[in-house]
């Protein structure tokens, strides 16, 4: 019979995150299953790797085991990725943060910075830049070192522009990058009020208070258990009145806090805070 | 042919029509849950999953992340999404890399499928111009489950079904009407 990778079964999979957590103190038992083991068999088949191979590696051999967490998490982003949650940043929430004296916004899981310029983008478009701070978390330092650098290929940034127009902004979106050769560049504007940062949503606790925050595509990841834990985070870490923007396929139902928040488009899950 | 626990059809380009015409005949009384996978753009906003939910009896809906699979239920797999079957018989999602050029990828259901539900999955592959889906389909068949695959004389495209027998040529093909009675007779088998 034709055998096409090396199959490991949920069994294996529960040794795997076992060992990571006793020889590392990473928690991954809550990340759901099948999307885990495929990337733990993708993982694998690039490192030409068996089960045995692969928990030998992971005790005994240096630098291996972050190589390993790094290649587990998804790292798909775009800029303006969905336009329509873009639209709806523009029309339903840029306006009431503009009532805050004072802006903190947190872009958790933002893998290599895309959602981030795009944020400082719209902040710009909306006077309100001057008076906010982005901070960018991911629990992946690799992905947080292009974000850093706001360096992105020229090729992926065109289609980004198409995203920008369909958002409603009022430029173009060449009005914010500098392409060099195959590449844009993000500007130091744009940059200053960013800070990159790891954070794991899994382990790591409340380090600021927010008036917005977005995770988008990460709870995807988590299993039931895990949201709740990651939403119980986001609420402490919520100013009253702020706001809370999950991906286009998650939603607050499972979070149990939905007696606190209004929802403000079901579509693109952007939720606000209105008792504490 | 044992009775399948879980249902999943994947399509692409030629097969749009025969997914709508297959809802559109199968029995109210068809208990087992049904997952559908095709590709299409994820930048246009399709209904066709609300369309067909008014059109015929059986509820019809788009797979959400962390959703109980049941029973008398049509899932679709989102568009830009891969849709995967964890081991408790709950859907989730997954916006990792597009595979075979797809996301959704039918491989990824099928091959999570086969291993959630071992020998009680059944997965049909028809017409399309890609190689997705053959993967996924070997895999049903390491675990037990039952593999049928569209006729690729008949098929309007037969890259996507000739890639399933090219892997394991012993894998039975049917044409498209054939499929349908099969499909149908589930609903009375034990």
């Amino acid at each position: 019979m034709v055998k096409l990778v090396p199959l490991i079964t949920y069994e294996d999979l529960s040794e795997i995150i076992l060992l990571v957590k006793n020889v590392y103190d990473m928690d991954l038992s809550g990340y759901s299953k099948a999307s885990l083991k495929r990337r733990v068999i993708r993982f694998m088949e690039l490192e030409k790797l068996d089960l045995l191979g692969l928990k030998t590696a992971l005790i005994n051999t240096k630098g291996f085991y972050s190589h390993f967490i790094m290649e587990l998490t998804v790292n798909v982003t775009e800029m303006f990725r969905d336009p329509q949650y873009y639209q709806l940043l523009n029309t339903e929430v840029m306006p009431y943060l503009a009532s805050f004296p004072r802006l903190r916004l947190w872009s958790a899981g933002c893998s290599t910075g895309e959602e981030v310029y795009s944020l400082s983008i719209i902040l710009q478009e909306h006077g309100l830049y001057q008076r906010s701070f982005i901070y960018g978390t991911d629990i992946n330092a690799r992905v947080l070192d292009t974000a850093k650098k706001g360096i992105y290929s020229l090729a992926k940034v065109k289609e980004y522009s198409d995203n920008y127009l369909k958002s409603g902004c009022k430029n173009s979106l060449s009005d914010y990058y500098t392409a060099m050769y195959e590449a844009a560049c993000m500007p130091n504007e744009l940059k200053e009020k960013i800070l990159f940062s790891t954070h794991n949503l899994v382990s790591d606790g409340v380090f600021n208070e927010f008036q917005f925050i977005s995770c988008r595509n990460v709870l995807i990841y988590f299993e039931i258990d895990l949201q709740k834990k990651v939403f119980e985070l986001f609420d402490k870490s919520l100013a009253l009145f702020g706001f809370l923007c999950l991906g286009s396929k998650e939603s607050m139902i499972h979070s149990g806090l939905l007696h606190k928040y209004k929802v403000i488009d079901k579509k693109y899950n952007i939720y606000q805070k209105i008792a504490l | 042919m044992k009775k399948p626990e879980i249902l999943c059809i994947g399509g692409s380009a030629g097969s749009y029509h025969l997914i709508l015409d297959l809802l559109a005949t199968i029995p109210t009384q068809f208990q087992i849950p049904l997952v559908v996978i095709i590709h299409r753009n994820e930048r246009y906003d399709s209904k066709i999953e609300e369309n067909l939910d008014k059109r015929i009896a059986l509820r019809v809906k788009v797979a959400e992340d962390k959703e109980a699979i049941q029973a008398g239920t049509i899932y679709f797999a989102p568009a830009g999404y891969h849709l995967l079957i964890e081991p408790d018989f709950t859907f989730s999602l997954d916006i990792s890399a597009p595979l075979n050029f797809c996301r959704p990828a039918i491989d990824v259901t099928f091959e999570t499928a086969a291993e959630a539900y071992q020998d009680l999955c059944c997965g049909i592959l028809l017409s399309g111009a890609n190689q997705d889906g053959a993967k996924g389909l070997m895999r049903i068949h390491e675990f037990g489950g039952n593999c049928l695959v569209q006729d690729p004389v008949e098929a309007e495209i037969s890259t996507m079904p000739q890639a399933a027998l090219t892997l394991w040529p012993a894998h039975p093909i049917y044409t498209y009407n054939e499929l349908k009675k099969i499909i149908i007779q589930m609903t009375y088998s034990n």
